[in-house]
Formats: C-alpha cells, sequence, structure tokens
C-alpha cells in the first residue's frame, strides 16, 4: 500500500473533500471496526510504566473491542482480548490491577497471564455426572491475543498477524519523535478521562490541524505557547498516516504576532494572568522545541506542551462518541520542583486545559451540524490542498493525509 | 454539655451558610465572587478519584492561590469556548470530622446536575469536598477545597468549576 504518491481522482488538486456521512453513518463506524482497529494497524493500547510489575494488568479497548494489557511474570507485556473463550463475559472488571491469573467470575474459567487457558471447574465432572467432551483440550481455547509490539515504553498492539513490524508502521519520523520524549524512565502522574458526543475522527483531525490551535484557543495565541506565526512544521512519514507538529515558543516576535492576528479575537492583549505561575517552566530540551503534537494513526497522540507531557488515546463508541484518555507523565528522575511545575501546567490541558477543553466543544459543534447529511463534503485546503509536509504552520496537509490514508483502507463511498 | 451542643450546632449552622454560598455563587453564575470565599493562600483541586485512589498527583483543576481561581473565572468568561450550560449543586449533610486551631475538617456529598442551552438537564459530577475551612477575613473561608469526583470521566469539557 503506497499513499505517499496518491494521485487518485477522489481528491481534487487543490483542495481535499470529506463527505460528511463518513462521521455519522454506522456502515462506515462498522468498517472502521474491521478495516481499521481490526486491520493491519497498530492502535496504543498503554504504557509500560502502567503495569511495571508482574502481574499488574490494565483493561482498555482497541477501537470499541475491550482487551487487558499484562505483565506476566516473565516481565513480557501481553494484549488479549478481554473475552472468555467459553460464553463470552468480560474477564477484566476493573480499569487495572494485580493477579496471579486472569479469571472469569461467570464459570470461574482460569486464564493465565499470557492469555492461555489453565482451568476449567468440573472439567472431569462430578461424581461420574457432567463434564467436558472428550475431545476438550484447554490449549484449544485461550483468549484471543494480539500482537504486542513497545517502542521506548509505549505500547502498541494489533488484531493482525500480518500487520508490518511496529518500526516500520510508524517510520522514523515518528520514532525519532517518541525517542525524544520517551528518552528515559517515566513516572505516571495520573489520568483524565473526557466522553466527546461527536465521530473519532473529528478528533484525528483536530490533532493533525495546526491551523485550528492560535484561532480556537485564545491561552495559546494571547500567551504565546502556540502561534501559527512561530518557527515549526508540519510533517508526516512517508505513508502520511501519522501527523508530527511541532513549534518554539522561543521564536515568538509579539510585535509582529499581533499585526498578524490584527483583528483575530484571541490574541487579546487585554488578557492577563493574576496568576502567572501556571506559565512558569524549565527549558526542558535542548532543541528549543516547546510544543509538540504527535499523532499516530489511528488512536493515539503523544504530546509535549510547555513541560507538560501525556499520551491520548481515543476509545470509540459508535459513530457518535468516543472517550480520550489522558495519561500524564514525568520522568522517574524529576525532582520536586520539577513534578510541581507538571501538576500545576497540567491546568493547560485535559477536559479542563486552557488549551484544549474547546478541542471537546469544537467535535461537537461539527459532529451537530453534519447529523443526517448525506450529499455534502467539507473543504479542507490551507496550505494547498495537498498531502505535503511543511515547515511552517498555515496548514492542513497532515489532516488531508490522515483522510488518504481512511481513503484507501475504508473509502469514502457508501458500503454496498 | 448543652453548651457543647449549642456551639456545635453554632458551628454546623456556620460551615452550612459557607457551602450554600459556594454553590449559590456557582449555579447562579455569579462566579467572579467565588474566589471571595477562599483564603488568599488556598488551595483548590479537582481530583478524579481514579487517581486519588491510587495516590497519584494529578488533579484535573489545581490551583494553588485565590489569584489562580480568579484567572480561572476572567479566563470562563473572556478565553474559553464552550457550550452554554449551568450547574444546579444538590449538597449532602455536612459531616464535620475535626476541629483544630489549623480549622475545621469538613466532608460533603455533592452532585452536579448540567443543563444544556437546549433545556436537557443529566448528571454531571458526582463526588464530594473534602474542605479545610479557616475564619479569615471576618468569615469562613476554604483554605483547601478537594473536589473528589466519583464522575472521573468528564462528559465534553469542565470550564465551571465543581
Amino acid at each position: 500500500m503506497n499513499v505517499a504518491v496518491d494521485a487518485t481522482p477522489q481528491v481534487a488538486p487543490q483542495a481535499c473533500r470529506v463527505p460528511y456521512r463518513v462521521f455519522t453513518d454506522p456502515r462506515f463506524y462498522a468498517l472502521e471496526q474491521q478495516r481499521i482497529f481490526r486491520g493491519e494497524n497498530w492502535s496504543f493500547v498503554g504504557l509500560e510504566a502502567e503495569i511495571p510489575n508482574p502481574g499488574d494488568y490494565k483493561a482498555t479497548a482497541v477501537g470499541d473491542t475491550p482487551v487487558i494489557v499484562t505483565r506476566d511474570t516473565d516481565g513480557s507485556v501481553n494484549v488479549v482480548q478481554n473475552r472468555c473463550a467459553h460464553r463470552g463475559a468480560l474477564i477484566c472488571r476493573a480499569l487495572r490491577g494485580n493477579a496471579k491469573h486472569l479469571e472469569c467470575v461467570y464459570h470461574q474459567w482460569a486464564y493465565n497471564l499470557k492469555g492461555d487457558l489453565i482451568g476449567v471447574p468440573f472439567r472431569r465432572g462430578v461424581q461420574g455426572n457432567g463434564g467436558m467432551p472428550e475431545d476438550f483440550v484447554l490449549g484449544e481455547h485461550g483468549l484471543d491475543r494480539l500482537r504486542v509490539e513497545t517502542l521506548n515504553g509505549l505500547i502498541f498492539a494489533s488484531f493482525s498477524p500480518t500487520v508490518m513490524a511496529l518500526r516500520a508502521y510508524l517510520g522514523p519520523v515518528v520514532v525519532g519523535q517518541i525517542e525524544r520524549i520517551m528518552n528515559r524512565p517515566i513516572r505516571v502522574l495520573g489520568d483524565q478521562r473526557q466522553y466527546i458526543h461527536g465521530n473519532w475522527k473529528l478528533y484525528a483531525e483536530n490533532v493533525r490541524d495546526p491551523y485550528h490551535a492560535s484561532l480556537l484557543h485564545l491561552f495559546h495565541t494571547t500567551f504565546g505557547l502556540y502561534r501559527s506565526t512561530q518557527q515549526g512544521k508540519s510533517v508526516m512519514d512517508e505513508s502520511r498516516r501519522h501527523s508530527l507538529l511541532f513549534a518554539s515558543s522561543g521564536s515568538n516576535d509579539d510585535k509582529k504576532d499581533k499585526e498578524a492576528y490584527k483583528g483575530a479575537r484571541t490574541f487579546d492583549t487585554g488578557f492577563h494572568l493574576q496568576d502567572p505561575s501556571v506559565l512558569k517552566g524549565r527549558q526542558e530540551f535542548a532543541d528549543g522545541v516547546t510544543l509538540v503534537i504527535l499523532a499516530t494513526f489511528p488512536n493515539f497522540v503523544l504530546q509535549q506542551i510547555a513541560n507538560t507531557l501525556a499520551v491520548r488515546q481515543i476509545v470509540t463508541y459508535g459513530p457518535d462518541a468516543f472517550e480520550l484518555v489522558w495519561t500524564h507523565f514525568g520522568y522517574a528522575d524529576d525532582d520536586a520542583e520539577m513534578q510541581a511545575i507538571r501538576i500545576k501546567q497540567a491546568n493547560l490541558i485535559g477536559p479542563a486545559g486552557y488549551v484544549s477543553m474547546e478541542d471537546g466543544e469544537a467535535v461537537e459543534i461539527v459532529h451537530r451540524a453534519v447529523a443526517g447529511e448525506d450529499t455534502k463534503a467539507s473543504y479542507i485546503a490551507m496550505g494547498g490542498g495537498r498531502a505535503d509536509d511543511a515547515d511552517h504552520l498555515v496548514t492542513e496537509g497532515a489532516i488531508i493525509g490522515f483522510w488518504q490514508t481512511y481513503r484507501n483502507i475504508v473509502g469514502f463511498d457508501l458500503p454496498a | 454539655m448543652i453548651v457543647n451542643q449549642e456551639s456545635r450546632l453554632a458551628l454546623r449552622m456556620a460551615v452550612e451558610e459557607l457551602m450554600a454560598d459556594y454553590a449559590a455563587v456557582i449555579d447562579d453564575d455569579r462566579l467572579e465572587a467565588w474566589p471571595g470565599l477562599f483564603t488568599e493562600d488556598c488551595l483548590y483541586k479537582v481530583m478524579p478519584r481514579e487517581n486519588a485512589d491510587r495516590g497519584l498527583p494529578l488533579a484535573t483543576i489545581f490551583c494553588d492561590s485565590r489569584a489562580m481561581l480568579v484567572d480561572r473565572v476572567v479566563s470562563l468568561r473572556q478565553a474559553n469556548i464552550f457550550p452554554v450550560h449551568h450547574y444546579r449543586h444538590i449538597l449532602g449533610p455536612v459531616g464535620i470530622k475535626s476541629t483544630s486551631p489549623a480549622g475545621i475538617v469538613a466532608e460533603t456529598n455533592y452532585l452536579v446536575l448540567r443543563t444544556r442551552g437546549d433545556g436537557e438537564t443529566a448528571v454531571y459530577n458526582a463526588g464530594k469536598y473534602i474542605d479545610l475551612i479557616v475564619e479569615a477575613e471576618g468569615r469562613l473561608k476554604f483554605r483547601e477545597k478537594t473536589v473528589l469526583c466519583d464522575t472521573s470521566r468528564v462528559d465534553t469539557l469542565l470550564v465551571r468549576p465543581l
């Protein structure tokens, strides 16, 4: 599949148009679950730091399929479907915990941490009655296992036995950025969960969109955390399915920037903070990059905004809703002051974040407006209307990269 | 004992008045009066139970000064984009856990209903307040307020204080 050089006629040269029905029609959603989340892709499922000890587990989902991420006694990370091989009950009902083995409460079928079935009650019957058939073999009834690969503490899983290796799937641009942020052991600071009443792909667009960030989020622009005038880039991997946005606030020029944003609501010189400590931090990276939004197809974001470090995982709940799980972290060697900076700057991100809460509203106002629309399409053209990298931040190229990938996997035509 | 009982009732009434004021300034959209219910060096945290139960420090909102509360309100008025909505706080009985020279520790269950612009009302957040209350500037104020949210999953976004 080579989508890098894509000249198929569905995308006009000057603009990308996405039919609104892909956001609302359940037939597209069903195809996405099958071809994207259960297809030849790697979905993010968690951080190794969330399951540091043997027996630690975490329940999460790939698309809308429940899975369990476990740390086995041999140290390996395993991902299995959270569904008993007997009659389909959830095995893990808690979000996380520690266990010697996984056991279904319904009939106590027990599995080891790799998902192999190790025990079935009354297997040989009771006092000569009942029991499983002669040909019943434990080894044939394990939990469905996903392929797992980790990269610098990030855990990815795939339902596909034929998916390409993770590093090749991500490509060097993405791998390089993961290695930059995940450069040493981390410490999880906590989670935030956000339930958004809109289609998950509207969020996939949002995190590939450097055009909106300074026009929707006043905090970004007014306090110079992010401006489209900054030195930065919007680049993609070769396949164009992933997106890396980065910018440096060191390049801010208040006078020039004010001119560029003349008339914009979000550059508000009259807005001041009584306690600006929320914006105080440290320069952590020698390259001077102060904002990174790395979005990998289909469900993952790794971010650095000032001193906030976090992963965001998209969990789908039908065409009309998704959950965004934010897991904040610092480094294991952070001193007390650095941790305090991260905890205070967490005011910037998450469902109550000064530079992120608006994204929940942005997704929902699109989703509400496209309800029932069967023929019309969006118009995506900022920066030239092609899935091109840009050495500036006035572009929608990475959004088009996402849609080229989507069209190749799912298509824009209504399923027959 | 009677005297003690009377002073306990007086204390409870004073704390309940503070709680009622707190709910009213938010629900009646008098948010500019909200920071005034805290001491200048206050700590206000909206803490998902999911994090608190694991001993993890991350809060959804973390303000360690009254000035930061003012900034939240000014930001809501001038900067943030969010759906039209208002809250209704339903508070349970105040449980006074201890009194000492450091202040009164009180715990109060809360339920916040959110009504959207289209008139639909839903349970938005449930949990309990864990408060450290002191006398300052001539009245009772919150020195610390932890909003411990059973509702770890925020619906759409959180802009108005809980």
